[in-house]
């Protein structure tokens, strides 16, 4: 039994008075596509914050491959830079596509490699678009490019923020196919938060509910999917659930 | 008006000089200012501590002060019996001479650089932060990349510096004291000629002093016009 990628024990995250999120215990495993879903306002995206180390936890540590992170010790550079984040509105530097693609290289203090940059533009379909002010392009190109920043740095960890909410079916498609080749070939680890059943069904081998902050019920998509053991998850899963 | 183009036409080196010294003294003061606000402008638009609200405030008030007051300051500051007519140093410039200029108009553009930076910087969207650091950015290249996102309005700092130090008269004529050839630049050049009545050389002067600025202003407006490619 390898350890594991995440590991969260008695994480909680207050913002002010209000706490946004307690979770007990979760492991995240190395290769793994997990999906977490729950209504608005559950704290995904929180958890999605705090599994980038972009905020720590008010309480509690994550370890991440095996090195531990909380509110008085910070990850390690190397590290941090292993994990990366597509946002649900994806937000472009003020530069052309190709200078956002290659950003994150350039942080690095990598040569730019021109190759590696054109060849994620081309992956999403937007080699044409390469030296066009990336303020210019419409909400799918522009989570595309997003989708081509985070690839071209080949992260361990890609963490996705409803990659394809408002997209048109084809780049739905498009930018499944991509996470989906990644995690199998690359063994890349997905934690995606969606609000589309079918979508968590298609790409993640677990799923996770969540609720009010806290993981309802974590089970293989199969058993998540079709036999939920928590009624709120059932409800959820049915699109019941009304919020 | 005619004999006032005939002048600057002509190439008049008591013209000439007194441009160019205009321009090399408002040029340091604006150089310094730069290199001082811009970082210092960041860093408030970007932290927040104890004693920024104080320093905010000091920043805002230093941007509508009086030229006249600063050249007051640092009139006295460098007077014989000043605190620092005793320090020796190629920091402390001798009052009447184009350092003593300099330096007053660096303390009058400062503020400006510094205060227009902050807002340009205070401007950029959030999510920004959160973005670059998710890509990997140390607290270094955020700021960094944040500084770069909101050149736009940090071009504009600098221009308004250079706006307020090149068309202000109260700050150089106090500690630059109008010396023919040695202190003299547009502006206390203007004041002068037209108390002698030479008005066509004091609108030549004003001419010269307009065009500065409206190019000044052009070549910022274009590198901001390429903002993006
Ligand atoms: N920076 C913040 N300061 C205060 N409250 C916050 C902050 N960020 C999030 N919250 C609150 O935390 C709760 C969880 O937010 P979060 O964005 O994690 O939800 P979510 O599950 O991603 O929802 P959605 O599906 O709508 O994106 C919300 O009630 C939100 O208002
Ligand atoms: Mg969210």
């Amino acid at each position: 039994m390898t350890e594991p990628l995440y590991r969260l024990e008695g994480i909680t995250k207050d913002y002010g008075e209000r706490q946004i999120l307690q979770i007990d215990s979760l492991t995240i495993r190395r290769r793994e596509a997990l999906a977490l879903v729950g209504p608005s306002g559950a704290g995904k995206s929180t958890l999605l914050r705090l599994l980038n180390f972009l905020e720590t936890p008010t309480n509690g540590r994550i370890q991440f491959q095996g090195v531990s992170f909380s509110a008085d010790q910070p990850l390690p550079l190397p590290l941090r830079r292993r994990v990366t984040t597509v946002f649900q509105r994806p937000f472009l530097l003020n530069r052309s596509v190709s200078a956002n693609v290659r950003y994150g290289l350039r942080l690095r203090g990598r040569r730019v490699e021109t190759q590696a940059v054109e060849a994620a533009l081309e992956q999403v379909g937007l080699l044409a678009l390469a030296y066009q002010p990336a303020r210019t392009l419409s909400g799918g190109e522009a989570q595309r490019v997003a989708l081509a920043r985070a690839l071209v740095i080949q992260p361990d960890v890609l963490l996705l923020d409803e990659p394809t909410a408002n997209l048109d079916p084809q780049n739905v498609a498009l930018i499944e196919n991509i996470v989906a080749t990644l995690n199998e070939r690359r063994g890349t680890t997905l934690i995606l938060v969606t609000h589309n059943i079918f979508q968590a069904r298609r790409l993640a081998g677990r799923a996770a509910f969540m609720l009010d902050g806290r993981i309802v019920e974590l089970s293989d998509s199969a058993a998540f999917f079709n036999n939920p053991r928590d009624p709120r998850t059932a409800a959820f899963v049915r699109g019941e659930m009304v919020y | 008006m005619a004999q006032a183009i005939e002048l600057i036409a002509a190439g008049d080196p008591v013209l000439l000089a007194i441009v160019a010294l205009s321009l090399r003294v408002s040029g340091a003061a604006l150089l310094v200012s730069t290199l001082l606000g811009i970082p210092v402008g960041a860093f408030l638009g970007l932290s927040r501590f104890a004693g920024r609200p104080f320093l905010v405030t000091l920043i805002y008030t230093g941007m509508g002060f009086p030229p006249v007051v600063v050249g007051l300051f640092v009139y006295l500051l460098l007077s014989r019996s000043g605190p620092l007519a005793q320090v020796e140093s190629v920091l402390i410039p001798a009052l009447f001479t184009p350092g003593a200029m300099v330096l007053a108009q660096s303390i009058i553009a400062f503020p400006l650089v510094a205060g227009f930076t902050m807002s340009a910087v205070m401007g950029v969207d959030p999510q920004l932060a959160l973005q670059v650091q998710a890509l990997g950015a140390t607290r270094w290249q955020t700021a960094l990349t944040t500084l770069v996102e909101a050149r736009s309005g940090v071009l504009v700092s600098v221009i308004a510096g250079f706006g307020g130090v090149i068309s202000e008269v109260g700050a150089v004529m106090l500690v630059g004291g109008n010396i023919d050839g040695k202190t003299r630049v547009l502006t206390t050049a203007i004041v002068l000629e037209t108390r002698k009545g030479n008005f066509d050389l004091a609108i030549a002067l004003g001419v010269i002093l307009l065009a500065l600025t409206f190019l000044a202003n052009g070549i910022m407006l274009r590198l901001q016009g390429q903002d993006a490619h």
